[in-house]
């Protein structure tokens, strides 16, 4: 009934919404969760290219959103800017060329995503960059936690903001890039924000935090695969999966803030 | 004090940024065990010298700190986001964590400072002023240093607190035997704990005692106006 390629599929799927709750929960600490939505509009012109040109769109994507990384991190260094003053820029700049680009019937699934049948292969390289994420993640958390609460404090305690920052943004696009197909360009940096504010609703502490936001996370995306799986075959679960994280966000609000 | 150690030695250390000089040709030394305070108007550089100390921004000239030294650094009121779900233990143990210290190190320094359990668990964004330096100090005392570095303290404390404050800094340099530099806009502090004031203006930067420096003279050259503290020209050891 259901292949391997499909169970392949799940398990990326939920593998990527815990690096999704990891990510997000320290990108909203550090007050970039919109950087999100521009670094997954990023990977759409590429994705264009590569519908275009008949090239694999994650390829295409992956460049892209690489490059627009490596952009953002050169933008936030020179210039100083606050993250989120580049959203306006890029996110409109990247949505639109990529629109332009992509060919009017792929448009759809390349903005809002499909679920992924993936070959062993894929899935290898899928789990292989979540662990990655996870890794960095641990590693680097308490100098992310320093770096946070204060750059001058960190950086007194030796952390190295500038190579920090560009850790985090990478790991950050790695998330968005596991999660393009599926969710879409559209909504793969939604799965990195919705889930943190929810998470931060329901807890006080950071292991608690990145706890909450991790199974806001999953949840969403189980319960989001289950409905399009059973009741809505017709759909992506991409909508479906985002919807669901906004109900659960919903639901936190009836918690008093922690 | 027989063969005072050097412990910090800053020869012609100039800091601009762009076209504007902050700090120009400034030489001083510290020895061990000394309390320097830090005075000066706004903009006369006083944090971006401690930057400068901490080797983070591009400077000229040459800060030597003696082989030995262990930086501490408490830094102004930190405008941190209320919303940050991060309590006081997460902070101290993530630099605990990056220092590889022992895992009851966190405890100790708290003990210290006399920063209580319930506080450990309380998020930053709810502290007082007072329980937030506390905590900055105590997050400095991490891996056990020999210098610390306080930038303004008492910036945002009613004076109960700030007395406080600066009773904390002189217990512990007293009992850890360490070297303390102070940047303080509250001069009647400065005057009752540092043991040698710099003070920083866009004249002249001056170094000395407090009882030398911190004269109606000097003082109005620093901020060219006379500030509201002055030296008092009586003793104040008169029975009332």
């Amino acid at each position: 009934m259901t292949s391997p390629g499909e169970i392949y599929g799940i398990i990326l799927a939920l593998l990527f919404a815990v690096a999704a709750g990891l990510v997000g929960s320290f990108a909203l600490m550090k007050r970039m969760l919109l950087a999100s939505d521009v670094i997954s509009h990023v990977a759409l012109p590429g994705i264009g290219l590569a519908y275009l040109f008949g090239f694999s769109p994650i390829v295409g994507g992956a460049t892209t959103l690489f490059l627009g990384t490596l952009l953002i991190w050169q933008l936030q260094k020179k210039t100083g800017l606050a993250t989120d003053a580049m959203v306006g820029v890029v996110f409109a700049g990247s949505l639109a060329i990529g629109a332009a680009l992509t060919p009017q019937e792929d448009l759809v699934e390349a903005l809002f995503g499909r679920f992924q049948v993936l070959s062993f292969f894929t899935f290898l390289l899928g789990v292989a960059a979540v662990l990655l994420v996870m890794l960095v993640i641990f590693r680097f958390r308490d100098q992310l936690l320093l770096s946070l609460f204060s750059p001058e404090l960190a950086a007194a305690t030796s952390v190295r903001l500038d190579r920090l920052n560009l850790y985090f943004l990478l790991v950050f696009s790695l998330t968005v890039l596991v999660g393009l197909r599926f969710m879409g360009a559209l909504l793969a940096g939604a799965l990195i924000i919705i889930p943190a504010t929810t998470g931060r609703r329901l807890a006080s502490n950071v292991p608690r935090f990145l706890l909450s936001s991790c199974l806001a996370s999953v949840a969403a995306v189980g319960l989001g695969l289950l409905i399009t799986g059973f009741l809505l075959p017709n759909f992506s679960p991409g909508p479906i999966v985002v919807a669901v994280s906004a109900l659960f966000f919903a639901l936190s609000l009836l918690k008093e803030t922690a | 004090m027989a063969n005072p150690v050097l412990v910090l030695s800053v020869r012609k250390l100039s800091v601009s940024f762009g076209q504007r000089t902050v700090l120009h040709d400034l030489t001083f030394d510290v020895t061990r065990g000394e309390n320097l305070a830090i005075i000066g108007p706004n903009g006369a550089g006083k944090t971006v010298l401690f930057r400068a100390l901490l080797n983070q921004v591009p400077y000229e000239g040459s800060i030597e700190w003696a082989p030995d030294t262990k930086l501490g650094y408490v830094p102004q009121a930190i405008a941190a986001d209320r919303q940050l779900p991060l309590q006081v233990d997460d902070l101290l143990t993530a630099k605990a964590r990056l220092l590889k210290l022992p895992d009851e190190a966190v405890r100790e320094a708290a003990s210290i400072v006399g920063l209580g359990t319930e506080l450990l668990t309380t998020r930053i964004g709810v502290l007082s002023g007072g329980q937030f330096q506390k905590a900055m100090i105590t997050f400095a005392l991490l891996g056990d240093p020999n210098v610390l570095l306080v930038d303004e303290p008492t910036a945002s404390l009613d004076e109960l607190a700030q007395e406080h404050i600066y009773e904390l800094l002189e217990k512990l340099r007293l009992e850890r035997n360490l070297t303390v530099l102070l940047v303080s806009h509250d001069l009647s502090v400065v005057y009752q704990f540092a043991s040698k004031v710099l003070c920083l203006s866009k004249g002249r930067p001056c170094i000395g005692s407090p009882r030398d420096v911190l004269t109606p003279d000097t003082l109005a050259a620093v901020y060219s106006a006379v500030p509201k503290f002055y030296q008092h020209a009586h003793p104040h050891n008169i029975k009332e």
